[in-house]
């Protein structure tokens, strides 16, 4: 793949310096060219980058090798029919001045670029909403900055009152002060949270309605920031394995699986047989629990609460299983760099299987209340639709973006694990309403339960861990009575497994979408820099896209549907 | 052999203390508002579904308007962004309530000793019982209702508790 991606590429850009790293082509250009190059890879149809991912800065200031400015800027770009990912690099001279946007390009840059700009002050000519996205708006200075001390803490007094935004937002709408002096139209501002039960955690929505119609409608992220990215870069990988878990907190599993393949994969470590199989086990289980407790809110919000009690006791029963897996009902902890904490206890298929029959019947039990159910087509079909030419420029990915009819899986599309060995289908959604996002999910459900099982017959025995002792833990055995094991034991500890220097990005197709890691090493234990592409923080970013229009209580509904997770929108 | 009045009216009126059958009504009636914000808050799901069932303690009504509710249960990290708005929801609750931190963040900050953590919710609002974990099992969440419970047994019901607290945000 790696060298039909270099000559396309290189082919379309015969003067831009190219390489490759991992699976994705690294472009680097000037600031000048960023716009004509971006504009390049989205327009040109041989080329059809559609899918922007994931904008972020890199802070050259600490690193051992000297670059000609102190910080880059890196837009992470796929072409999701062909499975190609492009990262364009650009040195910024002066973060002021910044460089050109790409908000024009593809909707998901408006929300990325912000968070740059939160993150590393760096400016983005022609954006038309600059401002900070994930801290608050008295915070002064920008915390991935290297010369940002951690534990400089600065206290908001006082929430942003968003009205500049929303107006700016009416405005879009050809509503401006003088309609709403008028008579005859009158506009309610309401807000919904931060703190509201219905927005599922730390979000707050302001939409100004007309009777009970949305009209406009701005959001705020941020309330759950919490500088996962500037504590890994104190961590050893494997300590930040943890931080992982409390990402999409649902689905904790999932993001150590993401977390762990994407480290390795730079190193070029290819786990043993038994771990892949076992991450394809537990990633699908959890993929089937996080759905489940999507759902489950969901239908409560509709008004469903015996749906809340079939679903959720299904999620509870299988903490049992996991609570004697990994000592943890909700914080796994369970992979580690070079394969999995330890192996499954004896007797887990029947413990697994037992938990898949639960599900099933859990799931029967809840579509036999929702599947005909009147109310609920009527509250959900054709209500907060995203066409897939939105869904995708918003950068829209997982079970909200193929219920707008997109059938992109990672699994399928660009498999790790052996995932082309399993037999599964993806669903997709024809209106991308509430309705084809609650149905993707309930199927994704039984599919992920068809690839448990047919994990569970394949699975060798063997190992869980590589043995390469720069990587993983010697046994206890040798600690204990050789001074060799003790010696490799302290330094992994200490110093951490060391990855090359150089960076890259991995993803994973987790429960909410594309879960990718953008790393920078300086070949230390550490990260230099760990960037989350968190599936969520796109999502919410098109949210103000589909609910305008409709009714405010399909926000509510809606909001559930697409499953935001503050953990990995805020970090 | 009753004395007084007990002698006089027999067994159809019961004297009691006024602190006492106060106290007995609010710990057996306590009406959380969940002030959920991340991980914590999933735990606190399981505490009220149907296999821990907070309704044993009779504080099954989750209410979701503060001022219907006289438990804050603060489940999750609170952040700088998020610590106004958390000190207006605890000033919009009615007098007698009080507050459980849930799990290491609310309590401590937790692992995010950062520049966008509060280091513990007692920064900003009194706390009443702290409990530990990351995150809590349900058990324990019980075990912090049972707490409050002991403490509102032994309270006055005319002293103002936390007239003297000064947070960061005062």
């Amino acid at each position: 793949m790696n060298t039909t991606a270099l000559e396309l590429i290189q082919g379309a850009f015969p003067e831009v310096p190219c390489e490759t790293s991992i699976d994705s082509v690294v472009l680097t250009v000037q600031p000048s060219e960023l716009e004509k190059i971006l504009s390049k890879l989205k327009n040109d149809p041989t080329l059809d980058f559609g899918l922007l991912l994931d904008i972020t800065a890199i802070d050259y200031s600490d690193y051992p090798q000297k670059t000609d400015t102190r910080f880059y800027v890196v837009y992470t770009i796929r072409n999701w029919k062909d499975n190609l990912v492009v990262q364009v690099r650009t040195p910024v001279a002066d973060p002021e001045v910044g460089v050109p946007t790409a908000s024009h390009l593809w909707d998901s840059a408006n929300w990325g670029e912000r968070e740059t700009y939160d993150q590393y002050g760096i400016n983005f000519q022609g954006h038309p909403d600059l401002r900070r996205i994930l801290n608050h708006w008295q915070f002064k200075g920008h915390p991935l900055r290297k010369d940002y001390v951690i534990d400089d803490r600065q206290i908001c007094y006082e929430s942003d009152s968003l009205e500049k935004e929303i107006k700016a937002r009416l405005a879009t709408k050809r509503i401006d002060d003088s309609t709403m002096e008028d008579l005859n139209t009158e506009i309610m501002f309401l807000n919904i949270g931060p703190a509201h039960n219905a927005t599922h955690g730390a979000i707050r929505i302001l939409s100004a309605l007309d009777g009970e119609t949305i009209v406009a409608n701005v959001n705020e992220i941020g309330y759950l920031h919490r500088g996962f990215e500037k504590t890994a870069e104190d961590r050893t990988y494997n300590q930040i394995i943890p931080l992982t878990d409390r990402l999409n907190y649902c689905s904790s599993m999932m993001n150590n699986v993401a977390f762990a393949k994407a480290v390795e994969s730079w190193m070029g470590i290819e786990i043993t047989e038994r771990a892949q199989f076992m991450r394809v086990v537990l990633s699908e289980f959890y993929r089937a629990l996080d759905h489940l407790v999507c759902l489950a809110a969901l239908l409560v919000d509709m008004g469903g609460l015996t749906n809340y009690w079939y679903l959720y006791n299904e999620k509870e029963a299988a903490y049992d299983f996991i609570s004697r897996l990994c000592g943890a009902r909700l914080t796994s902890s369970f992979t580690r760099i070079g394969g999995m904490y330890r192996d499954f206890y004896e007797g887990w298929e029947v413990d697994m299987e037992n938990h898949l029959k639960g599900i099933e019947k859990g799931v029967a039990d809840s579509l036999g209340l929702v599947a005909k159910n009147r109310i609920v087509h009527d509250r959900t079909q054709n209500v907060c639709c995203l066409s897939p030419e939105t869904a995708l420029s918003y950068g829209v990915t997982g079970p909200s973006l193929r219920a707008s009819g997109v059938p992109f899986d990672l699994r399928k599309d660009s498999p790790y694990y052996n995932y082309d060995a399993f037999d599964f289908s993806i669903p997709v959604g024809s209106n991308g309403d509430i309705y084809d996002r609650i149905m993707v999910r309930f199927e994704e459900i039984f599919q992920s339960i068809s690839i448990v099982r047919q994990a569970m017959k394949m699975i060798p025995k063997g190992p869980v861990n590589i043995s390469d002792n720069q990587v993983t833990l010697p046994s206890k055995d040798k600690v204990y009575n050789n001074i060799e094991g003790l010696a490799g034991h302290f330094k992994l500890i200490f110093e951490g497994v060391k990855t090359p220097v150089g960076e890259w990005y991995d993803s994973f197709e987790a429960a909410n979408g594309e879960l990718g890691f953008h790393f920078v090493s300086d070949g230390s234990g550490k990260p230099y820099k760990c960037k989350v592409r968190p599936p969520c923080f796109y999502t919410m970013s098109g949210f103000h896209e589909m609910v305008e229009g409709e009714m405010i209580a399909d926000a509510i509904i809606n909001l559930s549907s697409i499953n935001i997770i503050g953990g990995e929108l805020d970090r | 052999m009753a004395l007084g009045l007990e002698a006089k009216l027999g067994d159809t009126v019961l004297t009691t203390q006024l602190d006492a059958v106060v106290n007995w009504g609010r710990q057996n009636s306590l009406w959380p508002m969940v002030f959920g914000t991340a991980c914590c808050a999933i735990e606190f799901m399981s505490a009220a579904a149907s296999h821990h069932d907070i309704s044993r303690w009779g504080a099954e009504v989750v209410r979701f308007s503060p001022r219907q509710a006289d438990l804050m249960l603060v489940c999750g990290t609170i952040s700088y962004k998020q610590a106004p708005i958390l000190k207006r929801i605890y000033e919009q609750m009615p007098e007698p309530k009080w507050v459980v931190a849930m799990g290491a963040c609310a309590s401590s900050g937790g692992v995010y000793d950062n520049y966008c953590t509060v280091q513990g919710i007692d920064k900003v609002i009194p706390v009443d019982v702290y409990i530990s974990g990351c995150p809590p099992r349900p058990e324990a969440v019980l075990d912090a209702l049972m707490k409050i419970q002991d403490q509102i047994k032994g309270e006055s019901v005319l002293e103002d508790r936390h007239k003297d607290f000064k947070g960061i945000l005062d």
